[in-house]
């Protein structure tokens, strides 16, 4: 975990309001687990004051680079989109805790289900676990076709499904209408995504397979120190124990914590 | 010499510099960053006799120059904090303030009278100002009587000096300050944060989950300047001072309207370095405005 000024490689819209940037710095040569998240100074001024937690998306230990992806749409996304090739930006990171792929048998499958922005830190994910012999097969639900992100980057790594909800591309519905109309075969269940999703996901696999979920809160400082972003742990609901998102997650096993 | 040395009741600070209550946890976390030893103190998160969840969230929402918080006093509750996170903080050649919350008298007295005897901690912030939580905390702050009653309480059980954290939300700050100096305090912090809300467009309704929250950061630094230069000037106990810190100007600012020390609050959220490197460029800071040591500072813009 450091803090660095870190340059704009590459940085384009990729959807409606989507957009992927791609940073290079020393500061890659921390960032291992798929899943884990920078904090990032959209600008120079005040206004927005605090960091953004924004996943990541690719390492590339060979360039030096890191990309996020992220929806444009509030006032500090809004100003990170605006930043061109050649630019500085602040980052501290890597952050949090991800997804741990030695959790699946080599040999066996992981299901990947994502929705909308939450559909970045897994595609890292897929590919690690590809890298070290497990199948995947990705399940991503979007809004609409034009909303649609790296079909084809999860495509080359394994069984891709999409679902929209308005039905103007692939499945109509939700990632739930995939999962019910097709009887995958997996051993592991990783997903991102809103967080009706991540219920829906929990509910339906976690009696019978390890499921990992990411979470997403509101967060001040990300490094633990803040309290901003706790929540409570699934045993003890009403208590005083509570995982943070930002440091014990954002990844959490099904059934650790209240979602 | 040391430019920067500030001694106040309790507190050898090697620089007026301290994270704020709050914004720091117990210091672990910033630990990774930098060593917590070139800080001139540090104000532990707030504690309270038992172990505190806090609110639900939303806890936290941005607002322009600052931040809404109502993470209401989460903290592992006295046992804990003695046990675990005071032990850390020994490592580190730092006083540290150990910020003192509750619910009744009783629940201050309880809490300041096992902290204060822990070897490490060298002052207490009463903390009757945080405007989170439904009992206690800000209706300590904002009643002269009773903010006089819990300081005497306080002062009579605590082995060490008794500083006590101003809210900004009364209308006559002075009156509630000269009310805790008469109760024997040995100094004060101020300011806490100024209570707000935000809306959210779609829904209509507070973003917070508690609904209001207590604003911080630059947005509220004019707010802070106006009292401590008021209170300073009516009280003849030293003030800490705080809100939205986020340079090295900021700090001689609060010094000049009549405080001897600064805590860092929001910022380290923006910068977890903030506090080292304010350390770092307050001597280039006094060069340049040919000050010879920065207690010069002190109450400049009122003293003749």
């Amino acid at each position: 975990m450091k803090k660095a000024y870190m340059n704009i490689v590459s940085h384009e819209k990729i959807a409606r309001n989507i957009y992927e940037m791609t940073l290079q710095g020393e500061l890659v040569s921390l960032m291992n687990h798929p899943g884990q998240f920078v904090h990032i100074r959209v600008g120079d001024s005040l206004d927005p004051i605090l960091r953004r937690p924004i996943s990541i998306a690719k390492i590339n230990k060979e360039e030096q680079t890191f990309t996020i992806v992220y929806r444009a749409e509030g006032k500090g996304t809004l100003l990170l989109s605006q930043k061109k090739i050649g630019d500085l930006v602040d980052v501290l990171g890597p952050l949090g805790n991800g997804f741990s792929i030695n959790t699946v048998p080599t040999g066996e499958k992981a299901l990947i289900v994502g929705g909308g922005i939450g559909v970045p830190p897994l595609l890292e994910l897929s590919k690690q676990l590809n890298a070290v012999g497990i199948e995947t097969i990705h399940v991503l639900g979007f809004q609409s076709k034009e909303d649609v992100f790296y079909e084809q980057q999860f495509l080359s790594l394994g069984d891709t499904y999409i679902a929209t909800v308005d039905g103007s591309y692939g499945t109509e519905g939700f990632v739930t209408n995939v999962l019910n109309d097709n009887p995958f075969s997996f051993h592991t269940v990783f997903s991102c995504g809103p967080t009706v999703m991540l219920k829906v996901i929990e509910e339906k696999y976690s009696t019978n397979y390890p499921v990992f979920l990411s979470l997403e809160e509101r967060m001040g400082c990300g490094i633990g120190a803040c309290f901003a972003c706790v929540c409570h742990r699934k045993d003890d609901p009403t208590g005083f124990t509570y995982r943070k998102v930002c440091t014990d997650g954002p990844v959490f096993p099904a059934g650790e914590v209240l979602i | 010499m040391n430019r920067l040395q500030i001694d106040l009741p309790g507190l050898s600070l090697k620089n007026p510099i301290m994270p704020a209550s709050g914004c720091f946890g117990f210091g672990r976390e910033y630990s990774r960053f930098y060593d917590l030893s070139k800080l001139g103190a540090i104000m532990i998160k707030a504690t309270t006799e038992m172990p505190r969840f806090g609110n639900a969230t939303p806890r936290v929402a941005e607002t322009p120059a600052g931040m809404l918080n109502a993470i209401g006093l989460q903290n592992p509750g006295l046992q804990k904090v003695v046990e675990e996170e005071l032990p850390f903080l020994q490592q580190y050649d730092v006083p540290i303030i150990a910020n003192v919350a509750g619910s009744t008298i009783e629940d201050y007295v309880e809490v300041a009278k096992e902290i204060s005897k822990v070897s490490n901690v060298h002052a207490l912030e009463l903390n009757i100002s945080c405007p989170n939580v439904k009992e206690g905390g800000i209706a300590f702050g904002t009643q002269p009587e009773v903010a006089y009653a819990v300081t005497k309480a306080v002062k009579d059980v605590s082995e060490v000096p008794v500083y006590v954290k101003l809210s900004p939300n009364v209308t006559n700050i002075v009156e509630i300050a000269q009310a805790i100096e008469r109760a024997g305090a040995d100094g004060l912090t101020m300011i806490n944060t100024l209570l707000g809300m935000r809306l959210d467009l779609k829904t209509a309704q507070p973003i917070l989950a508690n609904g209001t929250g207590g604003l911080s950061g630059p947005a509220i630094k004019p707010v802070a300047i106006r009292m401590v230069y008021e209170v300073s000037q009516n009280v003849n106990i030293p003030i800490i001072g705080m809100g939205g810190v986020q340079s090295a100007e900021d700090v001689l600012e609060f010094f000049y309207a009549g405080a001897s020390a600064v805590a860092v609050g929001t910022a380290n959220f923006v910068d977890p370095y903030i506090c080292p490197t304010l350390i770092d460029d307050l001597p280039p800071l006094l060069d340049k405005l040919g000050i010879e040591h920065i207690s010069e500072c002190i109450g400049r813009s009122w003293k003749k």
